[in-house]
């Protein structure tokens, strides 16, 4: 029934509004909960004061604080380039959301080349760092902006190749398709997600998502405290806010959203009989559960150097994830999957 | 004429070998374990109760006998300025004066000094604790307080009033091993009179 409530074409024009609207406040909720987790794991208690209730205000007076500070460009810049990258990484990681399904008819365009897109959305962001570096008319800053351009490069690959396995097991590119085929579509019936077929994909699919989001362990180019955050070194203020914590947040949801679509079975619930719980819930839940293990180990685990991140991803993950296309395939033969 | 050097070979003495890990210590572990106890030993932390004490609304009790500041009994102290003299940093002030205790059945009374004010500069003092060494008469203590910070530099002498205030929260003193001596008591003078107060 709630469904059909979801298919009519005004609540649907409004929640597509409030799913751009939401994206804002939930960075900071989300920034929220990482500095809480990275706290608790380092047995400190974390931003305790603003707002009253265990300082939930703090993130929100930080984007206050980068929103009144002084917006400098450097005095060679290239104003134009420099002043867009923003708006090009807040794009990228936005995108993602139109093609996210909480329910059958709950998404914001059920493109046929959902998965696709998806990638290709997220990939944006690479441009937006070799502006920034290329436009700040400083060396580090364009050092800082090759070597993370190295790096988002060399993981695009197995972050498609491990989805494009996923694609085989769905037979198709829509999203929508794909959790239903890890449901009521599926040969058998039965509701597995795919990330039990994809023993091998779904781990390399996360690393090369912590990768393309340059979250530690892989956050070599970025390296907040030693490069000064690489190619985002001469950027300030807002322009900082924006084109880099906001879309990094963004662009983590957006990517942990898609990993739970494609590998968790997205909105539908576990088992048949739990369909009572709107799949928006269970959506929440799965990408919450991501988004947690993305963070538990951005605090537990040092960070890798720029060769053996570079042999990691070339020597490791992309073979891996060819094997896992060849094994994905011989599943395919089986009748049932 | 070049001086000879032995070959490297020959510095290593004889019948020691090069540092080699034995294989036993080296054993061969399963891909992943590690950062799997990695993230066990995080998660367990990040379910364990934080250390953090919220300081200005719950305030921690130190150990009883921190060094946090130094603590005066007047009633102890008779202006010998030992503890002046012996200061590295000269950060304590002490100004007294002389005058006479009249004793009952006596035609001359007994001279003592009075002290009119103590006070320690904190600003300069570096906490070393020789005062409270070497004061003769157990005048000064180490007290476990640190709330004393103020805005003006000026207002880190405290003067006597303070220190006094302090010597409610030093601990009675530790329990003498055994065997030890007990503390000589001399001519069982009634404790509570109050010296320096001028008969």
């Amino acid at each position: 029934m709630i469904e059909e409530v979801f298919a009519n074409p005004y609540i649907q024009l409004a929640l597509k509004l409030g799913v751009l609207m939401i994206l804002l406040p939930a960075t900071l909720a989300l920034g929220w909960v990482e500095l809480k987790i990275g706290a608790h794991i380092q047995h400190r208690m974390g931003p305790m004061y603003p707002g009253g209730f265990h300082g939930w205000a703090q993130t929100v007076a930080d984007g206050i604080k980068f929103v009144l500070k002084e917006n400098v460009v450097p005095r060679n810049a290239d104003r134009v380039v420099f002043s867009m990258v923003p708006f090009i990484t807040m794009l990228g990681a936005a995108l993602i959301f139109v093609v996210i399904p909480a329910g059958q008819n709950l998404v914001i365009e059920d493109l046929e080349v959902g998965l696709f897109y998806v990638l290709a959305a997220s990939s944006i962001g690479v441009i937006a760092v070799l502006m920034a570096g290329w436009s700040s008319a400083n060396k580090f800053s364009l050092l800082g902006a090759l070597r993370a351009a190295a790096q988002l490069i060399a993981y695009e690959l197995p972050l498609v190749l491990s989805a494009s396995a996923v694609a085989m097991l769905a037979g198709s590119l829509s999203l929508v398709d794909i959790v239903q085929a890890q449901g009521p579509a599926s040969p058998t019936g039965l509701y597995i997600p795919f990330a039990v077929y994809q023993v091998l994909g779904f781990p390399i699919f996360l690393c090369a998502v912590t990768a393309e989001l340059t979250r530690p362990p892989f956050d070599m180019p970025v390296a907040e405290a030693e490069l000064i955050t690489g190619p985002w070194t001469e950027y300030t203020g807002i322009r900082f806010a924006f084109g880099f914590f906001a879309p990094e947040y963004i662009a983590m949801i957006g990517l942990a959203a898609v990993g739970a679509t494609i590998y968790l079975g997205g909105y539908l619930p576990p088992v048949p009989a739990l369909d009572f719980i709107p799949g928006i819930i269970w959506l929440l839940l799965k990408t919450g559960a991501i988004l947690f293990l993305l963070i538990w180990v951005r605090w537990s685990f040092p960070r890798l150097r720029e060769d053996q991140l570079q042999k990691f991803a070339w020597k490791v993950l992309i073979p891996l994830a060819l094997l896992n296309i060849f094994v994905t395939g011989a599943l395919k033969l089986t009748p049932w999957v | 004429m070049a001086i000879e050097k032995p070959p490297v070979d020959e510095l290593v003495p004889r019948g020691e070998q090069p540092r080699t890990l034995s294989p036993s210590k080296h054993k061969k572990r399963t891909f992943g374990t590690g950062m799997l106890k990695g993230l066990s030993i995080t998660f367990r932390h990040l379910i364990s109760k934080p250390v953090t004490v919220q300081y200005p609304d719950e305030k921690d009790l130190l150990p009883p006998r921190s060094r946090g500041v130094i603590a005066l009994k007047e009633e102890n102290c008779t202006v010998c300025m030992l503890c002046a003299r012996e200061c590295p940093d000269w950060c304590i002030y002490i100004e007294g004066h002389k005058s006479t205790r009249e004793i009952p059945g006596k035609k001359r009374g007994k001279k003592v000094n009075i002290l009119d004010r103590f006070a320690i500069d904190y600003a300069l003092c570096m906490y070393c604790g020789i005062c409270v060494e070497v004061c003769p008469y157990d005048a000064l203590f180490w007290a476990p307080e640190y709330e004393y910070a103020e805005h003006d530099i000026t207002g880190l002498t405290h003067e006597m009033d303070t220190l006094k205030d302090w010597m409610y929260s030093v601990p009675p003193p530790e329990e003498l091993e055994d065997g030890a001596m007990g503390p000589a008591v001399k001519n069982q003078l009634p404790d509570n009179t109050p010296k320096g107060e001028g008969g």
